[in-house]
């Protein structure tokens, strides 16, 4: 059995008919529209490497069905800046070192951009428990932190 | 010249890619209509294969082929971790399970199918008999006479036994003024790339050709193996490690599943892809540490260690690994016990056992975390013992500036390095003194605050004359630089280093452009691809740095020279007296200067400009060997508080002071410490792979494994000490270190803070619940104490 999926990924509409009912929206992502950006570290919702914004929230798109996407407004790391203009949270991490291997990097993009848009983010602490659901293992963070700071002194500049 | 690219936070080339979803990872690859597969693994820890009826998978929709040990017999040789070492039996590695499994996950069927989804369905329709043949779960058990044999052509589980010595350790023990000692363990860990191991091997059909995709580090030693292995020369097996999302040692092996896939895609004719899933990763990829140490240290009236002696048994797993064999971490462990102190005598005895569990290897620091965290409980016990502050007694036992080279007791000879120095500036960073002082204030509140040192040293950067893994026959000690000016006089420097988080397309890149006079911006790298230098191992034991950045210092010279030949001609000034930099060749302290692209030009097209004996190819490899490799070493301090309600540890400030020598990008070596110390903690208070006593990993998820998560790691104080080390460049290793030092710094840490309770840390990770019990148990003991 197969079904239609139509969906907005960064801005492009997508009418995939094929589409089985048990397919994973981060193997819809990469397989079938062919964005590997979005990157599968452990399939049971816990590294957050394959966050990405589904209407607007963070979302595990190893634990959601592409069929239960059908509708919806995607937003995936191939979405926000490009290798010559970066946006500013991507330019952020790139200026603190941000990323080494680069796996976790776009669910710590997608997460980072949430939280932007929905916390103050006035602490550390407040950032570090807003990553808390997005694995690293090669920065030990304190870089990540340091680039999602600087991008939020940044809005904080171009809102006042 | 004056360096003006190696020491600059210069930003990372591979940035712009990898923070726009543009990196390419081995699973990313879009081979033409490629072919998945999924491994069929085993549920048994030990147990005899009777049958395997593939009849029904084969049906299954989807399913192209379904293979089987039996399938594939004449397809390959089995890869042996051969090494010289006596006492050492080396398991042979096979693409499937042959004849019987030997742990939990263990690769047992491969089916092949248009898509993973149907691969995996059909994997159900597989029916295999065991005939079990009970499970070696422990190693203090499975060393016992009458247990089972996993590999019984070996006639023991005892796969490797080592011993080392230096002086009369039993004597010197007996005259010491204090002797402190006791059982220490750290368990098994899982690295734990963020990454599943993932391969996608293409085939080309025109030349019988395999080109592997492999997220791997050694993409070098895979190609020689599996190029050995199936009878492919290597140039029609090109392996490749594109961008790989970490490895920290667990994608440094060469695996079974590397050998299938290449088996498969030539049997089949086609392209082949497969991806681990957590589950498989966790349970089959290589793991790490899982040592028990008996040890003792003995003190002179004056704090200095007289003598030091070790048992440790490893639980090696069910195989050796390819190349570095099963003695690799286990026997490094009793080879860096004695770590950075002048301790005159040693025995130190290892014995890696067989267990139903996936083979150990290579992992971040490599049996230096449980050397480290052995040696420094025990110096601090010493220190208590002595009424001497951690500080001081460290001061009193570390090989000072005056004393290097100098060969500890176990035969590992360190190189001038900041060994005091560190001790001194982590110290002082720390604020030391002060810490005491709030020490003291917070047990009058009763709070349980702890500060831990852990001070140690490593060999990096190792050459010709040190195997990285004891009795390989591999070459680990050189690396090959190819750097080349093309025709339109750009510049590319291919290496067979491979960079798996490290950066090294714009490290390299740096000495480049310095030492050839490039700009930063122009220089190409290539990296982990066999394709381009003719022999290479790969990135692993903090090799990069100083092999490939000593290779591309010596090519980069010699290319420069080809330059400045050829400038003498176009600007007919005598050679001696031209400059290359930013790109160009200068009459020094003139304006006349001809750039890269001239100077290609004049040698590749413009036929005229130079004589045809001065058209010289703009081209230079150089292999360097460090012969013997440098030290790199480190002092950690943290300080923690332990909640006796949850008893969670909260670590409040950690400082790092490193000597990694001349620093090539400062931004890139903090990210590097700032990592291995999270894993550290990882280690020292979270992570623990738990199997069963049926051999069954209890902790097989990221909900079960827990890696700490950046609430849990805490800002991190970093202290260069930047002393030049003896190879080119003067470069140091670093990767590793910060896995090293924490675990110890922690441990110490936390039974500093427990002190006051009388609780001692002799096992790894302190989790809430070793602390609950050592808490109760102190509590119950005080309690009898105060009855009598």
């Amino acid at each position: 059995m197969s079904v239609t999926v139509s969906v907005t990924v960064n801005g492009t509409k997508y009418d995939v008919s094929d589409v089985e009912p048990r397919l994973l929206l981060s193997d819809f992502l990469r397989e079938t529209l062919g964005l590997t950006g979005t990157h599968v570290g452990c399939e049971h919702g816990v590294c957050g490497a394959c966050t990405v914004l589904v209407n607007g929230d963070s979302v595990r798109s190893c634990l959601m069905l592409a069929v239960q996407a059908n509708g919806a407004e995607i937003t995936t790391v191939e979405g926000l800046g490009t290798p010559v203009a970066l946006n500013t949270l991507q330019a952020e991490f790139r200026e603190h070192h941000g990323l080494q291997c680069g796996f976790c990097t776009p669910g710590m993009l997608i997460t980072g951009e949430d939280l932007l848009r929905k916390y103050p983010l006035a602490t550390d602490d407040e950032i570090r428990e807003g990553l808390s659901g997005n694995l690293c293992r090669c920065t030990g963070y304190q870089n990540i932190v340091a680039a999602i700071r600087a991008a939020a002194a940044k809005r904080a500049e171009a809102v006042t | 010249m004056r360096p003006r690219n190696v020491g600059a936070p210069i930003k990372r080339t591979e940035d712009p890619r990898l923070l726009t979803g543009r990196g390419e990872y081995s699973a990313d690859r879009k081979p033409d209509r490629p072919l998945h597969i999924a491994f069929l693994r085993s549920g048994q820890p030990h147990a005899r294969i009777a049958r395997i009826d593939t009849a029904a998978a084969q049906t299954s929709p989807g399913v192209v082929a379904v293979f089987t040990a039996e399938c594939i017999t004449g397809d390959f040789k089995p890869v042996i971790p051969f090494s010289r070492m006596p006492n050492y039996y080396a398991t042979p590695i096979v693409p499937l399970a042959t004849g019987k499994v030997r742990y939990v996950g263990e690769a047992v069927a491969a089916i092949i199918a248009t898509s993973r989804y149907l691969a995996e369905d059909a994997l159900e329709l597989i029916e295999v008999d065991y005939e079990p043949l009970g499970a070696l779960a422990r190693a203090e058990l499975a060393v016992a006479g009458d247990a089972a044999l996993l590999h019984e052509e070996a006639g023991t589980n005892v796969l490797i036994a080592r011993e080392f010595k230096k002086g009369d350790v039993a004597a010197d023990l007996k005259a010491a003024a204090v002797r402190v000692g006791g059982r220490f363990e750290m368990t098994r860990k899982a690295p734990l790339a963020m990454e599943p191991r993932s391969y996608t091997a293409e085939y080309d059909k025109r030349r019988d050709a395999i080109t592997l995709y492999t997220s791997s580090n050694i993409p070098g030693i895979v190609r020689d193996a599996i190029s050995e292995s199936l009878d492919l020369p290597g140039h029609r097996l090109r392996v490749v490690a594109p961008d790989v999302g970490g490895s920290f040692g667990s994608k440094g092996s060469l695996y079974p599943e590397e050998l299938l896939i290449c088996i498969a895609a030539r049997k089949l004719g086609r392209s082949l892809k497969w991806t681990a899933d957590r589950l498989e990763d966790v349970s089959s990829s290589s793991q790490a540490f899982a040592e028990i140490v008996d040890a003792e240290m003995g003190f002179d009236a004056n704090g200095v260690a007289t003598s030091l002696q070790a048992d440790v048994i490893g639980d090696v797993g069910a195989y050796s690994i390819y190349p570095w064999t099963c003695g690799l971490e286990p026997v490094q462990v009793v080879s860096f016990l004695p770590g950075p102190y002048k301790i005159a005598s040693y025995r130190g005895a290892v014995r890696g056992v067989a267990t139903c569990k996936p083979p150990t290897g290579p992992y971040r620091g490599v049996g230096r975390p449980i050397s480290t965290f052995v040696a420094e409980r025990l110096m601090d016990l010493g220190g208590k013992a002595l009424g001497l502050d951690p500080l001081e007694i460290r001061r009193r036992n570390l090989v000072r500036a005056e004393e290097f080279p100098y060969r500890i007791a176990s035969g590992i000879i360190w190189d001038k390095t900041g060994f005091v120095e560190c001790l001194d500036a982590a110290a002082e960073a720390a604020g030391y003194e002060h810490l005491r002082v709030q020490q003291a204030a917070a047990r009058k509140q009763g709070r349980l605050f702890g500060i831990g040192i852990a001070s140690y040293a490593e060999l990096t950067g190792i050459g010709s004359r040190i195997a990285v893994a004891p009795g390989m026959p591999i070459n680990t000690g050189s690396e090959t630089a190819k750097i080349n000016i093309d025709s339109t006089g750009g510049v590319t420097a291919a290496f067979g280093v491979a960079s798996h988080g490290q950066g090294l397309e714009t490290t390299l890149a740096q000495i480049v452009a310095d030492d050839l006079g490039a700009r930063f911006e122009d220089v190409r790298v290539i990296q982990g691809d066999s394709d381009e230098v003719p022999m290479s191992t790969g990135t692993y034991a903090s090799r990069s740095a100083v092999l490939g950045g000593g290779a591309a210092k010596h090519a980069s010279r010699i290319l420069q020279d080809k330059i400045k030949r050829v400038a003498s001609h176009l600007l007919e000034a005598n050679q001696d007296d031209i400059e290359v930099s930013d790109g160009k060749a200068a009459v020094i302290g003139t304006d006349r200067a001809v750039t890269f692209k001239q100077v290609a030009k004049a040698v590749y097209s413009d036929m005229k400009t130079l004589p045809v004996e001065a058209r010289e190819e703009l081209t230079a490899t150089y292999t360097y060997d460090p012969i013997n490799g440098t030290t790199a070493a480190a002092t950690h301090i943290a300080v923690v508080e332990v909640d006796p309600a949850t008893c969670f540890v909260k670590i409040l400030k950690y400082v790092v002071a490193e000597d990694c020598g001349r620093i090539i990008n400062p931004m890139i070596v903090d990210g590097q410490v700032h990592g291995g110390v999270a894993q550290g903690i990882g280690a020292a208070l979270f992570e623990e792979l738990i199997y069963d006593d049926d051999g069954q990993l209890l902790s097989a998820s990221l909900v079960d494994y827990v890696i700490p998560s950046a609430p849990e790691v805490p800002a991190m104080d970093v202290i260069h000490i930047e002393s030049e080390s003896a190879v080119a460049g003067g470069f140091r290793g670093m990767g590793e270190g910060g896995t090293i030092g924490a675990p110890a710094a922690i441990a110490n840490a936390i039974a500093d803070a427990l002190s006051p309770l009388g609780v001692d840390v002799s096992i790894l990770p302190m989790t809430p619940e070793r602390i609950f019990r050592l808490m109760e148990q102190a509590r119950f003991n005080a309690r009898g104490k105060a009855d009598e």
